[in-house]
């Protein structure tokens, strides 16, 4: 229970925001933080704890933001039941795609290589195919009841979100101390030695990877519900992609908090560039994208790295006096 | 579809399998400095689009503010491109990864992201065309009319991967290039300078995006994102082909290019797309053993 404490806090802070401000553009920017959140997670617990990474987890939030949007636009699904579908449809899209690359042997950059083509394979998909309204888009009609899952405030919303990412630091943290973590940790840091003492390498990174689809996913499904509008370049655009790996690399890849540290410094960056350049196109990718090559070259365990060298730099016994008093005799 | 491939004339056959051959050798050349730079370095480098759609850039700018002719700026524009693509690999891409695979795969991403988007702010997301004299003029072979920058292009890249094959044959820089790429530890115990072997490697495969783009730009459109529809091909073509596999990246080119054509003729254009997309897929998964056969 005291290992939960930082989440506890870190949620209860987080929980405090709209009781502070009622302020729409605060809401609406930590929303969107708590989603890449979420999403980053779900990729942090396949690349940062199984050291698979992915450069298509499009392919799952779009799932989920599809399968949402579709249930409730043509088959006249109620918003819940289509919400649960959608993380489902995510979950096993990502244990397919698991079992088929895993199965296969994939690894490093083929793993990244495949799980693009997965992601723009259905890009194209989206933007041609009828049922995902091609071209055009998805519209979810709007309905502001909590029985269509719709909210005329930013609020509730703000709770949903962060609950999702509530469950999914719970959910990691859990991961990290049971015996299937030590297992996927093991299959990240040598895979050949870890099946050598019996793990099962191939269904650790399945499984790895239908849950870190599954929190994709329900990113996905949150961002239908949220903006009532995906089209395939939104659901399965690169953008989402890139939005995924950059979060918990920035924080610190493999640790409970990186995702949400990344998200939150990545998306402040990103305001910030807004506010300094106005709204130019490609400008805050830009910085993403130095962002992203600065940290691998100066900070590869992320913000949780440099914060544990703080500690230790601080905490650190004071051993310099002894040379010191020698150079002076 | 066999039927309907039975059904359908050699008359429009034959001009789709040419228009294949002439098309697959531009994404042959794209191929090849992806497989370049994989057999030595042995990343997969995630910024070669971006780097394609900047030497397009380039192509198209050097056309429309110095005058110069496509493809007289490859001659002007390779070597720049080589000094760039060096420079990217010794002081970006070598020092930021700490030699960790997982890393040059994030860096090399994070280039892309950077290039692309610096395209895109700069010249927004406007497609852009050059209007030049003989951009339609076409010749006849057999019962095929060829559009003319499509053949000079199949030209060009057959010399440019005999010359490449020449450098690496019969230069000591080349051989020395093949020794690195054999057994980096024994290169480096003999002297070989490894980070500058590497980066004159990268400098090679960005050079051959400088001549595929000028190649390109006479019959194709240039926007901040039009790298990438080759980038993808010229993985499908690399793993084809097998990774760094110079006569492999110029068959496989070759082949995909044909069977981008034919599938186009008989599926519909998006389709043909998909269908590049299904192969890459299916050869990764169905013959990943020939792919591991060198790294192992």
């Amino acid at each position: 229970m005291r290992a939960l404490l930082p989440i506890l806090v870190a949620l209860a802070l987080l929980a405090a925001v709209p009781l502070i401000t009622g302020s729409n553009v605060v809401l609406n920017f930590l929303v969107f933080v708590l989603l890449i959140a979420l999403v980053g997670q779900g990729w942090n617990l396949l690349g940062g704890y199984g050291g698979q990474y992915s450069f298509g987890h499009a392919a799952f939030f779009g799932t989920g933001a599809y399968a949402t949007a579709v249930l409730q636009v043509r088959y006249g699904l109620n918003a819940w039941p289509a919400v649960a579908l959608g993380i489902l449809a995510g979950a096993a899209l990502g244990a397919v795609i698991g079992a088929l690359v895993f199965r296969s042997g994939l690894r490093g950059s083929y793993f990244a290589l495949v799980t693009l083509a997965f992601a723009e394979v259905l890009r194209i998909v989206a933007s041609v195919a009828p049922v995902t309204g091609a071209g055009v888009g998805t519209l979810i009609k709007l309905d502001l009841r909590w029985q269509a899952l719709q909210f005329q405030s930013r609020v509730p919303f703000y709770y949903i979100i962060l609950a999702l990412v509530a469950v999914s630091l719970i959910l990691v943290h859990m991961i990290e101390r049971s015996r299937f973590g030590a297992w996927l940790v093991a299959v990240r840091e040598n895979e050949d030695a870890a099946a050598a003492l019996g793990v099962d390498a191939t269904l650790v990174k399945i499984g790895a990877m239908t849950l870190s689809a599954a929190l994709a996913a329900a990113g996905g499904c949150f961002y239908a519900q949220y903006y009532l509008f995906i089209d395939a370049g939104i659901a399965y655009g690169p953008w989402i992609s890139i939005e995924a790996l950059l979060a918990p690399i920035v924080g610190g890849v493999g640790t409970v908090f990186g995702p949400l540290l990344g998200a939150l410094v990545v998306k402040s960056l990103g305001e910030a560039t807004k506010l300094l350049a106005g709204d130019a196109p490609g400008l805050d990718l830009v910085i993403y994208g130095g962002v992203l090559v600065l940290v691998i070259a100066f900070a590869p365990r992320g913000i949780a790295g440099l914060l544990a060298d703080l500690r230790r730099l601080v905490l650190r016994p004071r051993r310099a006096e002894p040379p010191a008093e020698a150079t002076r005799a | 579809m066999l039927v309907a491939a039975l059904m359908l004339s050699p008359t429009i056959l034959i001009p789709a399998i040419l228009n294949g051959l002439m098309t697959g050798a531009v994404y042959a050349l794209v191929a090849l400095g992806l497989t370049l730079i994989y057999g030595v370095l042995h990343i997969i480098n995630f910024a070669h689009g971006a780097l394609l759609t900047a030497a397009m850039f380039a192509a198209f700018f050097a056309n429309r503010w110095l005058g110069l002719d496509p493809y007289a700026a490859a001659f002007l524009l390779t070597p720049l491109f080589f000094c760039f693509g060096y420079a990217l690999q010794r002081f970006v891409i070598g020092p930021a990864a700490h030699g960790e695979d997982r890393n040059i795969l994030l860096v090399t991403l994070g280039l892309a992201v950077v290039i692309e988007n610096a395209l895109l702010f700069a010249f927004r997301a406007d497609t852009r065309t050059l209007d030049l004299p003989y951009g339609f003029d076409t010749i006849q072979v057999g019962p095929a009319f060829l559009a003319v920058p499509r053949v000079i292009a199949f030209v060009a890249v057959i010399a440019v991967t005999l010359v490449l094959w020449l450098i690496m044959h019969f230069t000591d820089t080349g051989k020395a290039i093949r020794a690195v790429a054999k057994e980096k530890l024994g290169a480096e115990l003999a002297g070989i300078d490894v980070a500058h072997i590497y980066a004159v490697t990268f400098g090679l495969g960005t050079a051959c995006l400088a001549v595929a783009a000028c190649l390109l730009i006479p019959s194709y459109y240039v926007n901040p994102s039009a790298g990438n529809a080759f980038v993808l091909i010229a993985f499908t073509v690399v793993v084809l082909g097998g990774m760094g596999s110079v006569a492999g990246a110029l068959v496989g080119g070759l082949f995909v290019g044909v069977v981008e054509s034919l599938s186009g003729l008989w599926l519909g254009e998006s389709l043909g797309q998909i269908g590049i997309f299904v192969m890459f897929i299916l050869v990764l998964l169905l013959r990943p053993s020939g792919l591991f056969g060198e790294r192992a």
